[in-house]
């Protein structure tokens, strides 16, 4: 579960373009539900997630994580929740390494090297033996078809196989929650549908699955389970499909 | 333990795959490296070896030379001086040397003449070094004919030719028979150029230098220690000054290293922010930043001082023989024997490497702290 | 002035290591004075940042204090020609005032250096970054430090001019010389052997006892560190004698040398490496009980404990086999 409290996140402040781009948004989301952040442009979806994501930090509220002990090595024994907001970057790192998975709407593959090594990317800095994750990514490419693809460069692949790619690489480190933002914007309506089908899967799998976007295939799916609704940095609705 | 090698050694691999990627960028910033440090260690390597061959010259030359000085210039030893000094106590030999310079009209070099009485030599028989032989195209058994003082020719049959690939003095020197030196500069008898001086105890010398110059107040005795000191202080001078002009390349080189790092390409730094994005570390991406730097310094520190070697040692320092050198034309082809110890080594690392380094910490800090969600927003 | 490389070398080493620790210093200070981790600021964001640059800076600051030491007595070394009586780096030091100084003080910003890094380390693992103040106070210790050593060797190699009649290990270290150095040579054998085996003996003992129950953290480390000075000392004063097969030979640089097959390198490295761990171990011992590094410094301070004692030992190590197969026998 991720319990958000009074998160605003001000860009610039102190100065005359001063722009808050979260303001005190009060939320939870529970553990192995998919969710989908919905709103205009602008709305403050890309803040919340990279925030809720351990990549950026509020400039004021509190996010507890619960649930994720065993990937916070440095925290007190028999606590099972974080409180995110008040780490350095360095333990921000930490969890966010062990606990989430992003998937980008550029995809952000490396260009120049293969999708097996961009599947294994997030792998490297965590010392964990080189040839234990490699057996990883290749088992998720052997999942998402794409195995023959390893040794390929990823300006050759199409769409659809680097969604998959940029799946696999989010699923590498083997994390509990998965952050997608706008992952359907650059595919056409079967890819969406079928990036739904994998979400799914995902799901079923126990993971739970943050996803920010405009698209009806997304927001309508009947997948999902609880959606958000933001405007202007706020939260305007939020209602749970089941 | 274990995990930071994983560590290290996964983000090493992915930093040689990224400098491989990035071929032009890097090899341009490699060459610019490699041709400071070529420079540098020639230069380094040269003047050290330079300075080992007057180590050894001198090693075997007297304990103290005693000169005489008339109105402040160098004058004629008489043979009674030499006499004398040998009965100080703690003297044990006194040898007077003739030794002076012949200038070739036909080259315009200076050669060393040094009259010896080993009978090798004998009248009318001289020894060469390699540099006279190759300036004159002589070989042994030739005749090497020489103007005496009176503008007679002498010719002098060739008995060795010492060989070139080691000492610098040696190259210039032509070696006859005392009695041919005389006839040939019209040298006065009973008189010598110098007098060399060998003393039992090293410590004495400076007593003994002391009483000499009390005996004859008008003899100089220099001992060896002083003639090194001076040739060791005279490289050092000669390739600090040197130095001095390469800083000021070295500086312009840092500039260009500061400039490679800060410019940070739209593609890498996207690269980076990827890496962030995607669970990489601020002190992640400075390590891989530091092995980037590690990986080049060392390959062109490795290929730059290899080449800086061949150069120096193989081609004989081309590039700037000429300038340090400067004793005589009679060089043209000079073998320096290769010495090359950690010592050197070290400090041209500190002068290449270590500012190198400096100058790309905080552009590496800055790309290692580009903001991990910025990779949401491309 | 004596324009030579590895003299150009050190001197911009020396520059190199005075900017940096000034910049490192700057933000040091902006960070003891603005730090406040509940903020979500950009301000702290920014000092936070920060503070891996002034870590970066440090370990670099670390390295080239270690290799300018080195380079530092080789150099001196390789100029004692130039020197009359100088035979080696002794001589070369013992030519003006600033010699010595310049010695000590690079011993002294490296052994900081280091304890910095560990305390740094150490800090870092904390997720509220709970000795950020006293890491940074220490910092604003050693910059000053940084920068005085650095014009100590700059006022030194002013000071060189060739043809300095200079004393060297000879008289400088011996005991008829009435200089501190020749104080450490005459200091007499035995009791010297003595100190320093028990001293080795009794930092063995509490580094055990740490390492195995986790007390006598502070009664460890003080023995590592009068260890390292008694040891230092040592070397000067009997070490030596037995590398060099000469009873009146009492110079630490010599054995830095090939004809003794740079044996001083380990020597040194072992010391100074030990001292540095067991110096870190005690720097550690107060913050033990806070709450966010309760886990962490008993785990780091019990690695530091075996630093120090694998380097001590491999030390004694080398010591007892030159005194041992050693052609000099020192009577006692
Ligand atoms: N670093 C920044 N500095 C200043 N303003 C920023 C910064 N990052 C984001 N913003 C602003 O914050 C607001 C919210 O941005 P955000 O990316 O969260 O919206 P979004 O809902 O994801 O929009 P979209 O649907 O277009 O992706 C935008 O107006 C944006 O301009
Ligand atoms: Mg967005």
């Amino acid at each position: 579960m991720i319990e958000l409290s009074g998160i605003t996140k001000s860009f610039n402040s102190g100065k005359p373009n001063q722009f808050t781009a979260v303001d005190n948004v009060t939320l939870t989301v529970n553990n192995q539900q998919i969710t989908v952040f919905k709103g205009p442009s602008g709305s403050g979806k890309t803040s919340l997630l990279s925030m809720i994501g351990c990549m950026a930090r509020p400039t004021s509220g509190r996010i507890f994580l619960h649930g994720v002990a065993a990937a916070v090595p440095f925290q007190q024994e028999g606590v099972d929740s974080v409180e995110i907001t008040s780490l350095p970057e360095r333990f921000l790192n930490q969890i966010r390494r062990s606990t989430f998975g992003f998937i980008f709407q550029q995809f952000n593959l490396v260009k120049g090297i293969s999708v097996l090594e961009n599947v294994m990317l997030p792998a490297y800095p965590t010392g964990e033996g080189q040839a234990l994750f490699r057996a990883r990514a290749l088992a998720l490419l052997e999942q998402f078809n794409i195995a023959r693809l390893a040794g390929q460069r990823v300006e050759l692949l199409s769409g659809g196989e680097l969604q998959r790619v940029a799946i696999a690489r989010a699923l590498i480190n083997n994390p509990s929650i998965i952050i997608a933002d706008e992952p359907t914007a650059h595919l056409d309506s079967k890819l969406s549908q079928e990036f739904m089908a994998i979400v799914g899967r995902l799901k079923g799998e126990g993971k739970s699955v943050l996803i920010a976007s405009h698209d009806p295939i997304v927001f309508d799916s009947p997948l999902i389970d609880a959606l958000v609704e933001m405007r202007d940095g706020a939260v305007v609705a939020s209602r749970s499909s089941r | 333990m274990k995990r930071a090698l994983e560590r290290h050694l996964n983000i090493l691999e992915f930093t040689l795959a990224s400098l491989l990627r990035r071929k032009a960028k890097n090899l341009s910033l490699l060459a610019m490296y490699l041709l400071v440090i070529f420079i540098l260690a020639s230069l380094q390597f040269f003047v050290t070896a330079l300075k080992r061959e007057a180590a050894i010259i001198l090693s075997d030359a007297p304990d103290m030379v005693v000169q005489r000085l008339v109105a402040g210039r160098q004058d004629l030893v008489p043979a009674r001086y030499a006499a004398e000094i040998a009965n100080i106590r703690g003297v044990t030999a006194v040898r007077p040397r003739l030794w002076g310079y012949y200038y070739d009209a036909l080259n315009g070099a200076n050669y060393t003449i040094i009259a010896n009485d080993d009978p090798a030599i004998g009248p009318e028989r001289v020894s060469i070094g390699a540099g006279v032989a190759k300036a004159r195209n002589l070989a042994v058994g030739d005749l090497l004919p020489l103007i005496s003082y009176d503008k007679a020719p002498v010719m002098l049959e060739i008995s060795t030719i010492f060989p070139s690939n080691s000492d610098l003095i040696a190259a210039d020197m032509i070696i006859i028979s005392p009695g041919d030196f005389r006839q040939l500069f019209n040298f006065p008898s009973g008189q010598a150029t110098d007098l060399a001086v060998m003393v039992r105890n090293p410590k004495e010398l400076p007593t003994v230098a002391a009483k000499i110059a009390g005996q004859f107040p008008d003899s100089r005795p220099i001992l060896k220690n002083e003639i090194q000191r001076t040739y060791q202080s005279i490289f050092d001078w000669r390739g600090g000054m040197t130095l001095i002009i390469l800083a000021s390349a070295l500086f312009s080189f840092i500039i260009f290293a500061w400039d490679k790092a800060a410019g940070l390409s739209a593609e890498e730094r996207k690269e980076i922010g990827i890496l962030k994005s995607i669970g990489w570390e601020t002190s992640d991406v400075l390590l891989l930043k530091f092995w980037e730097g590690a990986v080049i310094s060392l390959t062109a520190f490795l290929v730059g001082t290899v080449l800086a070697y061949g150069h120096v040692f193989f081609l004989s320092a081309p590039l700037f023989a000429q300038a340090l050198k400067g004793w005589s034309v009679v060089y043209p082809r000079f073998q320096l024997v290769p010495v090359v110890d950690v010592y050197q080594l070290a400090v041209l690392f500190f002068l290449t490497v270590v500012p190198y380094t400096t100058a790309t910490i905080i552009p590496c800090w800055r790309a290692a702290t580009i903001d991990p969600d910025a990779a949401m927003r491309y | 002035m004596i324009l030579n490389p590895s003299v150009l070398a050190l001197l911009l080493i020396a520059l190199l290591v005075s900017v940096m620790g000034l910049y490192a210093g700057y933000y040091g200070l902006r960070i003891l004075l603005r730090w406040n981790p509940a903020s979500g600021s950009e301000m702290q964001l920014d000092l936070e940042r920060r503070t891996y640059l002034v870590s970066t800076i440090m370990s670099y600051i670390l390295g080239f204090e270690l290799m300018s030491l080195f380079l530092f007595i080789y150099t001196a070394n390789d100029l004692h020609l130039l020197f009359t009586g100088a035979m080696c780096a002794a001589g070369t030091l013992a030519v003006n005032f600033f010699g010595y100084p310049v010695l000590l003080f690079k011993i002294v910003n490296f052994l900081l250096a280091g304890v910095w890094l560990v305390v740094n380390y150490t800090d870092n693992r904390g997720y509220d970054y709970p000795l950020i103040r006293f890491k940074y106070k220490l910092l604003t210790l050693v910059v000053p430090l940084l920068l005085l050593e650095s014009g100590l060797l700059a006022a030194y190699f002013a000071g060189l001019k060739p043809d300095i009649i200079t004393s060297c290990c000879g008289s400088l270290f011996s005991h008829e010389s009435n200089s501190f150095s020749g104080d450490l040579a005459s200091l007499p054998h035995l009791p010297m052997q003595i100190a320093f085996f028990s001293g080795m003996a009794i930092t063995a003992i509490c580094g055990l006892i740490f390492y195995t129950r986790g007390c006598a953290g502070y009664l460890f480390s003080i023995a590592a560190t009068l260890t390292f000075l008694i040891a230092a000392a040592s070397i000067v004063s009997f070490i030596g004698l037995y590398f060099y097969e000469l009873p009146t030979h009492h110079c630490p640089f010599c054995i830095l040398q090939r004809e003794y097959n740079y044996v001083g390198y380990l020597l040194y490295a072992t010391l100074f490496g030990g001292a540095v761990a067991g110096i870190g171990t005690g720097v550690l011992m107060p913050f033990r009980n806070i709450g966010s590094l309760a886990r962490i410094i008993p785990v780091m301070q019990r690695r530091l404990t075996l630093v120090t004692l694998v380097c001590y030992l491999l030390f004694t190590l080398v010591v007892v086999r030159e005194m041992v197969f050693s052609a000099l026998k020192l009577g006692l």
